[in-house]
Parts: structure tokens; sequence; C-alpha cells
């Protein structure tokens, strides 16, 4: 009895953990908190000192600002940040669900090769490294400047073809596919009514990890795209640099930006971390 | 009826055999290939090609324009006596380890306080997420007001106490703090979360025969929690690795125009930046190729530095 309750008790939250726990929460919470305040105070406010922590009434004046703001193309960014993440996010999950197929649950020679060439090629930063050329590829191909151009170099991820054959693994049994095959279903086949009912969960969670990836793409896209034409990222860094000293208006964008991915966050929180926990244990 | 159907299909089956056995051993054989061939198709084109490319440009003088004619490995020689790109170099270890060192061992404070018994969990794990949902840029653009040396809260905080409003961006040690610590509030709570997920495989009863052997937490945390920990620690410190080095965004807007040069004297500029204002400033393409092939060399030295040093942590405890 005595130890089981010792044992019990040694899981219990101190006041030391709880301590940390708050001061976490607030670190966290407090930068992202601080943006939102900062969207509704005009600049003189912002500039006081010590800063306000309490919102203001200025919000309004502040996105109608960034809207007329006319040279960092703000609502065009967010248009086409939306288009490149959501085109990305559905490639990725199809591409790596089929692979994902295979590699867990299909017998093939070299696939043990090929499943090893994609993990290693995970570690390889192919975006700083193959900037130059994949810039001349799109010169070369007239994309520069248009959204193809930063849609197609990430249609694929070799993460995301990793996390699939894993969750194909575990999530789908052997026999599932013996007894679909015999009862003489195509491979095709297979995976429309085996492999992709198991795997939805899992896509779920591949298909918010790439699109908040895709969104805060920032590189390739002030490489390659113009400043008429920008992803709402290189939109906001054209904001920070011709109009730097308007903060409030600055802040304003910068909330809108992350809008769309804490609504995502705030639906599939909880798949989320979930999908983190899991791939964690396996990796 | 049974007698009379029986031999029926096994004719027509006989009938059918070639197309259709053909027809399944593609199924078998040639299906699994399809079904792998979009990513290696696009992965070749967009992947592996420019890394290829990339080292073939790294050993030729091309500025954009004109031809591209070989010069063998001066490119790389002209780099290894860059100052420049040393010192960008310099900044991106610096920066690096200023920033990696802190988040591990916050992130391992955290998990294993998260892995205590609690109530709302889910809520206290959605909120050291939090931050990783914001964008990088986002991050830069708060924090570089937080810095901001006249009206920033830290300057404000600091002048509490009696410092000096600090000048952030000016100098080499206060820029790297500024910027790790962008890093440092977007990954914690990450690297916390895999840790945590790492620390509740670990059986109970391990800590229960320390405690009754009189281990305190203290040494419980040191002597079972970090090595059980060692594989997912190589893995975030790896994460972090390819992460760090590769370090581009934060000094970016932290700098707030796209010049690259990461500050007046380059106090911050990363390789990263070193290579896009090679190619993409100065046209230097082929220079700027190797200069990436140098980053990619750092990676790997800086992946088995790591590998070497977090085994040794774990195995000397």
């Amino acid at each position: 009895m005595t130890t089981v309750q010792s044992g019990n008790r040694m899981w219990d939250a101190g006041a030391l953990t709880k301590v940390v726990l708050a001061l976490a929460l607030l670190l966290s919470a407090f930068p992202i908190y601080y943006m939102f305040i900062m969207a509704t105070r005009s600049n003189e406010e912002a500039l006081d000192v010590p800063p306000p922590l309490l919102p203001g009434g200025q919000l309004g004046e502040n996105v109608r600002r960034l809207l007329a703001t006319e040279d960092a193309y703000f609502v065009t960014g967010l248009i086409n940040s939306a288009i490149v993440s959501v085109t990305v996010t559905v490639s990725v999950v199809l591409i790596s669900t089929l692979a994902g197929f295979a590699f867990a649950k299909l017998r093939f020679r070299g696939s043990k090769i090929m499943l090893g060439l994609i993990l290693v090629t995970m570690m390889v930063p192919l975006q700083q490294m193959g900037v130059v050329p994949l810039y001349e590829l799109m010169v070369t191909l007239g994309w520069t400047g248009q959204l193809q151009a930063v849609i197609l170099p990430f249609l694929v991820n070799g993460f995301g073809v990793f996390m699939m054959t894993q969750y194909a693994s575990q999530a789908v049994p052997d026999e599932l596919v013996e007894a679909a095959r015999v009862d003489g279903a195509t491979t095709m086949g297979i995976y429309r009514m085996v492999i992709l009912p198991a795997l939805r969960p899992g896509m779920a969670v591949l298909a918010l990890l790439v699109f908040m990836q895709t969104w805060n793409e920032f590189m390739w896209p002030l490489i390659v795209l113009l400043p008429e034409n920008p992803v709402v990222q290189t939109s906001i860094a054209a904001l920070n640099q011709a109009h730097g000293t308007d903060y409030v208006m600055l802040y304003t964008g910068t909330a809108a930006s992350v809008i769309p991915l804490f609504v995502v966050f705030v639906l599939f929180g909880r798949q989320i971390v979930g999908g983190l926990m899991e791939g964690a244990v396996k990796a | 009826m049974t007698v009379q159907l029986a031999p029926a299909p096994r004719q027509a089956h006989r009938k059918r055999t070639p197309p259709q056995r053909r027809m399944a051993r593609f199924d078998l054989r040639g299906v699994p290939y399809l079904l792998v061939s979009p990513y290696f198709l696009l992965f070749a084109i967009f992947g592996l090609f420019p890394l290829g490319y990339t080292l073939w440009l790294s050993l030729h003088d091309w500025e954009l324009a004109g031809d591209k004619s070989f010069t063998g490995l001066a490119n790389y020689t002209e780099l290894i006596v860059d100052a420049e790109f040393w010192n960008a170099v310099f900044n991106t270890v610096g920066i690096f380890v200023l920033s990696t060192i802190p988040q591990i061992v916050l992130a391992l404070l955290l998990a294993n306080a998260l892995n205590k018994r609690l109530r709302g969990r889910l809520l206290l794990r959605l909120g050291v997420l939090l931050p990783l949902v914001t964008s990088v840029v986002a991050v830069a653009v708060i924090f570089s007001g937080l810095f901001a040396r006249d009206y920033g809260l830290f300057n404000w905080m600091l002048g509490l106490v009696g410092v000096e409003p600090i000048a952030w961006q000016n100098e080499k040690w206060s820029s790297w703090i500024a910027i790790a610590t962008m890093i440092d509030w977007r990954w914690t709570g990450y690297n916390a979360i895999i840790l945590l997920a790492a620390m509740q495989t670990i059986p109970k009863d391990l800590y229960e025969a320390a405690a009754l052997d009189g281990a305190s937490a203290r040494v419980q945390f040191w002597k079972i929690t970090i090595p059980m920990l060692r594989p997912t620690i190589v893995f975030v410190v790896f994460i972090s690795t390819i992460g760090g080095l590769t370090l581009f965004t934060e000094p970016v807007m932290f700098e707030g125009n796209p010049q690259m040069t990461g500050g007046t004297t380059g106090q911050y500029q990363t390789v990263a930046m070193f290579v896009v204002e090679a190619a993409f400033r100065n046209y230097e393409m082929g220079y700027a190729s190797a200069a990436a092939w140098l980053l990619f060399v750092l990676i790997l030295i800086g992946t088995a530095a790591n590998y070497w040093f977090t085994r040794r942590i774990g195995g000397s405890r």
C-alpha cells in the first residue's frame, strides 16, 4: 500500500512544476498577445514606455491603412499563400500515401534502398543547396514571378513519405491486404478501399503540418517572386522594409498572416499534438 | 447444376489466361513502382538535379548573364580565404550553439514538468505549442519590436534594473542573443512535446524501484530519464542542427531589408544569407554554389559533432 501511494505521489505536480508550467505558458502566449494588442493601437501609443498591454480602438483604422498600402500587395499575398499552401498540401498528402502504401505493404525489388534514399535526402537542406539551379530552371521555364515557381519544388516531401510509410505499416494489418487480394482486388483497388480509409487520421496530421510549413515558406518565395505578386510572408517583409516606421500596420499584417494558422490549430490542435507525439515515438 | 457449371469457368479461364495473367503480374510487380514514381520523378527534378547541378556550377565562373567558364576549384580556394564567408560561418555556428543549448535544457525541464499528473494536460500541451503555430516571419517581426532600442519592452525591463538601452542589432553578441531568442521561443515547446512523448514510454516501475532504493527525484532524472531519452535527444539535436545551420528568415527580418548583409558589418550574416547575397545581389552564381556546398559540409560536420557530443553526455552520467 505504501509503495503504491508513494509511487502515485511521485507523479503529482509539485509547486515548482506548477510555477515552471505557468511561466512557460506565459512566455508562450505573451508575444502573440503583444502582437494582437499592437494591432489595435496607434503608432503614438505603440511607442509609450512601458508599452501598452491592453487592447485599444485602432484596429479598424490599422486594417484600413494596411489595405490601402498598395506596394505591399497584402491581400494578393494572402490569396496566393492560400492557393500555394492548399495545392502543396493536397499533392504531398496524395503522393505520400501512394508511396507510403507501396513501401509499407507491397513487396518489390529495391524498395528498401529507395526508402533509405528518401531518409538520406531528408537530411539534405535541398532548399538552400539547390537555390541557384532552381532559379535558373525557373528562368528557363519563364516561371519567375509566378505561383507555380513556389508550388512545384514543394509538391513532394520526403518527410511525408516517411510518415505515411510508418503510419501504413502500423494502421493496416497485412492480413487485410492479403484478404482483399484473395477477393480479387487490384493493387489500386486495395489502395482505395483498404489503405485510404485506414490512413485518414495520419493524412489529417500530415496535411496540417504541411499546410503550416508551406504557409511559413520565406526564402524561396523571396528569391523567385516579384513584389507585385507575393506570398503573405514576403508581403510582410515588404511592409517591414518600406513601412517599418508604421509599426502598428506591420503588426496588423503580421497578425492577419497568422490567423489562418491559429484557426487550423484551434480546430485540429488535439490531432496535431497527438500526431507529433506518435511520430516522435516511432522515430 | 454444379457439375455443369464447374467446367465452364475453367474453359473461360483457359481462354483468357495470357492477358489476364500478364495483368495480374503487372499489378503485383509493376504497380508498386508506379505508386512511388510520382515522388521520385518530382524529387529528381526539384531535389536531385539542383543538388548535382550546384556541384557542377561550383566549379565554374558564371555571372548569370554570361557564359559559364570552367575554373576548377578556384571558387573553393577563394572561399577558403574569404573573411566574409568565415564570418558568416562563425555567426551561424555561434547563433546555433547559443540557441540550441538553452533550448534543449529548457525543453527537458518543460517536458519533465508536463510529464507530471496534472489537470488540463491537453490545454498545457497546446499552450506550449502555440509559438510553433506562428510563422517565423511573424516571430521575427514581434521580437524585433520587443528588442527595439528606444521603445522595446526588453530595454524598458533592463532599464528598471539600471541597464542603459542596448542597440541589439549593432553588436555581434547582442544580435546573436536576439536571434537565438526568436529561435528558442518558437522551438522549445515543440522539442518539449517530442521529449515528453519519449518520456512517457519509459516504464514507471523503473522510477518506483529507484524511489524505493532512496534515489531522489534529481538522481532519477539524471540516472533514468536522461539515459533513456538519449535517442530522442539525438533526434531533437539533429533536427535543430539542420534548422540552425540553414538559418535565414530570422536574421533577414531582423535586418528589415533584403540586403542580406546581416547588419552594417555583417555581425549576424549567416551562411544561407551569404549564399543568397552572392547569388542574387552580386550575381556570382558559381561562387554561391561553392558556398552552398561548403554549407552542406558544415552541416555534415555539425551533425557528426552533435552525435558524438550527445552520446557522451548521456553516457558519462
